[in-house]
């Protein structure tokens, strides 16, 4: 029996019955040849023929396939009965929609960011090294920037363990303007000749740096990222060889990466736009120093070789360094981890807390539904009863039932692919500040995935359902059809149970969306130090054109002086870096008035550079003492102002004024004031800061703040063209306001705490619908029982009583169950709250007051119908 | 194929010997089912009946394994009719069902002890 045969049945059939047709008439025919009557030959050749019917049947049958037809008729069965609900369908496919689309969603992103091998050749050999303090140092300490002079030395010792290469990715230039393009800054790396070799990838166009170029004596070359080519250079192939002015001095372009090539780490994204070689661009001495951790180290393993034996054989060698090295700045040890983790393992925990929030949700989902379902099989339980009882098979009867749930999963699957495309267009715009969101796209895997979701969604919604279906017990089931007044109850004992896990499901669901929310919340409100209505642009002269600093100093001050006299400026100032817009570097400094502390050791101070109008601009208050003047500038440049915290920290119990400090290399400072805390980061604890003149101690960057008491944002673009006139080819970037760096510092946050709230919210809307629904049906199961009740003298509020704690008694196990397995589970979303604990009672308390509110609004419904039946009527029914 | 089968049961014997003469009528030439029936009837002086509801299945059978092909065309009586047409196959497949048929008689013959079945054989 072939295929084609069975997908042209109806028109073998039609053959068929001409075939039949000429066979009568040849018959009848013959027969009158015989001598019969007209009448009687007909009569006889139908007689002959026998039953017309019969040869169809038998053809047909000859050309099916039981298990495909039966496949095919049982799919219209659910079909029809899925259209005659038309609202119970619509809601299960929404449900399932929202559930299998959130999975895949996340799925997505999980498997580009967190799962799939970095694009280099052989990934799984490739590390990441880092300096690490001693053996107790917590959290980041434990991954920390390398110094020039470590790589070197471990370079050399393990030579034949591994092949090493040096980047330092924090690196950035001014790209003049040239030809029509204006002048921007964009982020470079500095990297070691063997940096793309090792990691496997050449450029698409051109040559990677050799040995040659790795040196300061070299001619100076660049290799430019796709994006980077693609977008200022339109991708013209003639860049080659073409000269390019980074920092004001000419570069040759020597290279093109491939689109594919992307290097990102936890301390940089993918946001290089040019390499350049670090022999040639970075300051000798910085390759070897062992205090100044300017470089990640990238490993790839000779084969044979772990990290752990690698680490071992570096441990010796950096121990050596810190005896040789003593000082506090030297780290004694080594740390490793493989390279995808060190790109993508700041967001492991997050996408994996959110990838099970919409597993949760999913499970909710299927719970939903299959309480639907098995509602539906215990008011259809006489209909299978009787069916059961005439001797329809249990397998047919479980079929029919798994397959209802099967097209309710695959109609809500397709839905649900139309929104995990939609959801991962939406995380990939949101999320552009994580590492490798650029690969997340839909491949085969994931459908694949999503394919494997709907089934097994099909089959646990479908299975519950089939089972409740209670087999063996037709008798109980013809039975209770009559006036028994328990009846289904059964049934709605596996609804209850479904109903406490779905709530025990959402109540984990709050409580985590309540803790991320209050963190959000926390980290919103923190107080940068300052107010954030501030705006701030910032530029670095290169020092290829501003070669002295009174070149720069002069420029700083005519720049400060002309933006002042914008009309619509309040004040402005001059720092190295705004509050909450990062590190911006810091000292180990000591106090000359105080005994001296051991070699090494000395006070951890953030620097920041200011003008004398910096304070006011930008709302720091001055606490004690002054503020610098406008002469203390250049030489007369060693004056500082402490933050409180700096002023607490060096002088506990005095006064700092008139006091010095004195750095490693340069002081002493004569300390004239003390001024208000400010955070550089708004998610990082306040760090004692000192100021000191930007118009000396060597500054060539510089972020201008300024306050405006109109719309602050409108002076942008007047300053960046003051500063086009002062200097066409000098780039402004970082332009924004305090305001706008707090948001985005703090994306990955809200993105968190916003997604599983909104999961949360989904949760508890399907759980009170579950509630509601369960009661209700218990209500109409009921309602004769409730007639008598009342008939008998019950009071409306005893029945309204009653059916009430029947609703809210799973919504209360449930409860509890969640705040269980909440309280077992929050420890491990630590990592994700600021300054929030993790048991919370507020969020605990607040999330049992809601859940208690809404399961009560939805069990009242119900339970007041159920306390206003008119006895006379429910009697009657049935 | 059904005779390959240890419990072939006697139904499907007959469907294959069915096939057989099916297959043997159209060597004369090509046939509608009505014409290949009476063939069949008269060739065996009417001992044997095709049942009109195996006829067309097995013609349809036959068709399906590719040892006869069909086509539209006109009866003798000037109706349209589907006539079968022995392929190269079918013939093939025909030499093996008599080879196999002759066997089976054969043996049956030997087990009754009908001599003259086997001389005839032997001729």
């Amino acid at each position: 029996m072939s295929w084609t045969r069975f997908f042209r049945r109806k028109r073998a059939d039609a053959e068929l019955a001409q075939e039949i047709d000429l066979y009568l008439a040849e018959e009848v025919q013959e027969n009158i040849a015989r001598g019969m009557s007209q009448e009687e030959a007909r009569r006889q050749a139908r007689v002959k023929l026998g039953s017309a019917r019969r040869v169809h049947e038998e053809l047909w049958r000859q050309n099916s396939m039981a298990a495909l037809d039966n496949l095919w008729r049982d799919l219209r069965y659910a079909a029809r009965t899925l259209r005659r609900s038309p609202g119970f369908t619509a809601i299960a496919v929404l449900v399932m929609a929202l559930g299998i689309g959130a999975n895949v969603a996340l799925f997505t992103v999980v498997r580009s960011v967190l799962l799939n091998p970095l694009p280099y050749r052989d990934p799984g050999e490739l590390y990441t090294l880092f300096e690490r303090g001693g053996e107790d140092s917590p959290g980041q300490g434990r991954f920390m920037p390398v110094a020039g002079g470590s790589a070197a030395e471990w370079k050399k010792a393990a030579t034949s363990a591994a092949e090493m290469a040096i980047v330092c990715p924090w690196q950035d230039y001014n790209v003049s303007s040239e030809g029509g393009l204006l002048p921007e800054k964009v982020d470079a790396s500095w990297i070691s000749a063997n940096f793309f070799s090792t990691l496997g990838v050449a450029p698409a166009l051109g040559r990677s740096f050799t040995a040659g170029d790795d040196d300061p004596k070299a001619e100076a070359t660049v290799i430019l990222s796709h994006t980077f080519w693609k977008r200022r250079y339109a991708s013209d192939k003639g860049i080659l060889g073409r000269k390019i002015l980074l920092d004001a001095r000419p570069y040759t372009v020597i290279g093109v990466m491939p689109a594919s090539f992307n290097y990102s780490s936890s301390f940089s994204g993918n946001t290089t736009a040019v390499w350049t070689p670090v022999g040639h661009d970075a300051p000798p001495s910085l390759l070897k120093v062992f205090d100044d951790h300017a470089f990640l180290v990238v490993a790839r393993l000779r084969p044979g070789v772990t990290l752990a034996s690698l680490l071992g054989q570096l441990n010796a060698v950096q121990k050596q360094v810190k005896i040789d090295n003593p000082g506090s700045a030297v780290h004694e040890g080594v740390s490793g981890r493989s390279m995808l983790d060190d790109a993508v393992g700041n967001y492991r925990t997050s996408l994996y807390v959110l990838l099970t929030a919409t597993g949760c949700v999913l499970l909710i989902a299927c719970l939903n539904v299959a309480s639907l379902l098995v509602a539906r099989t215990a008011t259809r339980s006489r209909e299978h009863a009787i069916r059961a009882a005439l001797g329809g098979s249990a397998m047919r009867l479980l079929r029919e039932r798994l397959m209802e749930s099967l097209l309710l999963s695959v109609l809500g699957g397709a839905a649900g692919m139309g929104l995990a495309w939609m959801a991962v267009e939406w995380l990939v715009r949101t999320r552009q500040d994580m590492n490798r969101i650029e690969s997340v796209h839909i491949d085969g895997v994931v459908v694949l995935f999503a394919v494997a979701t709907v089934v097994l969604c099909a089959l646990f919604s479908g299975l519950i359902s089939a089972l409740s279906a209670g087999r063996g017990q037709i008798l109980a089931a013809l039975q209770q059809s009559g006036r028994t007044q328990s009846a289904g109850n059964a049934k709605a004992g596996l609804r209850r149970v479904l109903l406490v896990f779905e709530v025990g499901l959402t109540v984990m669901l709050l409580i985590g969306a309540g803790l991320l929310l209050k963190s959000y919340q926390r980290l919103r409100s923190t107080d940068l130090g300052v107010p954030t209505n501030t705006l701030t642009l910032s530029l670095s002269l290169p020092d290829g054109r501003y070669k002295t600093a009174v070149q720069q100093v002069s420029f700083f001050e005519q720049l400060i002086e002309r933006v002042r006299a914008v009309p619509g400026v309040g004040a402005a100032g001059l720092v190295s870096r705004a509050p909450g817009q990062g590190w911006g570097g810091d000292h180990l400094m000591t106090v000359v008035e105080h005994p001296p502390l051991p070699k090494g050791v000395g006070l951890d101070i953030m620097v920041r550079g200011a003008d004398p109008g910096y304070f006011s601009a930008v709302g720091i208050p001055l606490m004690k003492g002054r503020i610098f003047t406008a002469d203390e500038r250049l030489e007369r440049d060693h004056y500082i102002v402490l933050s409180q915290s700096a002023a607490k920290l060096c002088f506990p119990d005095e006064d700092p004024i008139g006091k010095h400090l004195k750095g490693t290399d340069g002081g002493p400072f004569e300390v004239v004031g003390v001024v208000g805390d400010t955070r550089w980061n708004i998610s990082e604890p306040i760090r004692p800061t000192l100021y000191w003149p930007i118009f000396g101690n060597g500054y060539s960057v510089a972020t201008i703040v300024v306050r405006s008491p109109r719309d602050v944002e409108a002076l942008a673009m007047p300053i960046q063209k003051i500063i086009g006139s002062m200097d066409p080819d000098l780039p402004v970037f970082a332009v924004r306001t305090l305001q706008e760096t707090i948001g985005l510092s703090t994306v990955g946050s809200q993105f968190d705490s916003i997604l599983v709230l909104a999961f949360a919210v989904i949760a508890l809307v399907l759980a009170a619908a579950g509630l509601y629904g369960v009661l209700a049906y218990l209500v109409t199961q009921r309602t004769s029982e409730i007639g008598i009740r009342i008939a008998l003298g019950a009071q409306r509020e005893q029945v309204m009583r009653l059916m009430l704690v029947d609703g809210l008694q799973p919504a209360l196990l449930g409860l509890g169950l969640g705040l269980g397995a909440s309280a077992a589970t929050v420890r491990l979303i630590r990592s994700m709250l600021y300054e929030t604990r993790p048991f919370d009672p507020e969020v605990f308390l607040s999330v049992t007051a809601v859940l208690l509110v809404v399961a009560g609004a939805a069990c009242v419904a119900p339970a007041w119908r159920a306390s206003r039946l008119d006895p006379m009527n429910a009697l009657r029914t049935e | 194929m059904a005779l390959g089968r240890k419990d072939a049961s006697n139904a499907e014997m007959l469907k294959g010997t069915l096939d057989m003469m099916v297959l043997r009528t159209l060597v004369t030439g090509d046939a509608h089912g009505h014409t290949i029936a009476k063939v069949i009837e008269r060739g065996s002086e009417d001992v044997l009946e095709v049942e009109q509801g195996s006829l067309y299945p097995a013609l349809h059978r036959l068709e399906d394994r590719g040892w006869v092909s069909s086509y539209w065309g006109t009866s003798e009586n000037n109706r349209k009719a589907k006539f079968y047409k022995l392929t190269a196959a079918g013939r093939k497949q025909l030499v093996r069902e008599t080879d196999r048929w002759r066997q089976m008689a054969r043996a049956i013959a030997l087990v009754m002890g009908e001599k003259t079945l086997i001389a005839e054989e032997d001729v």
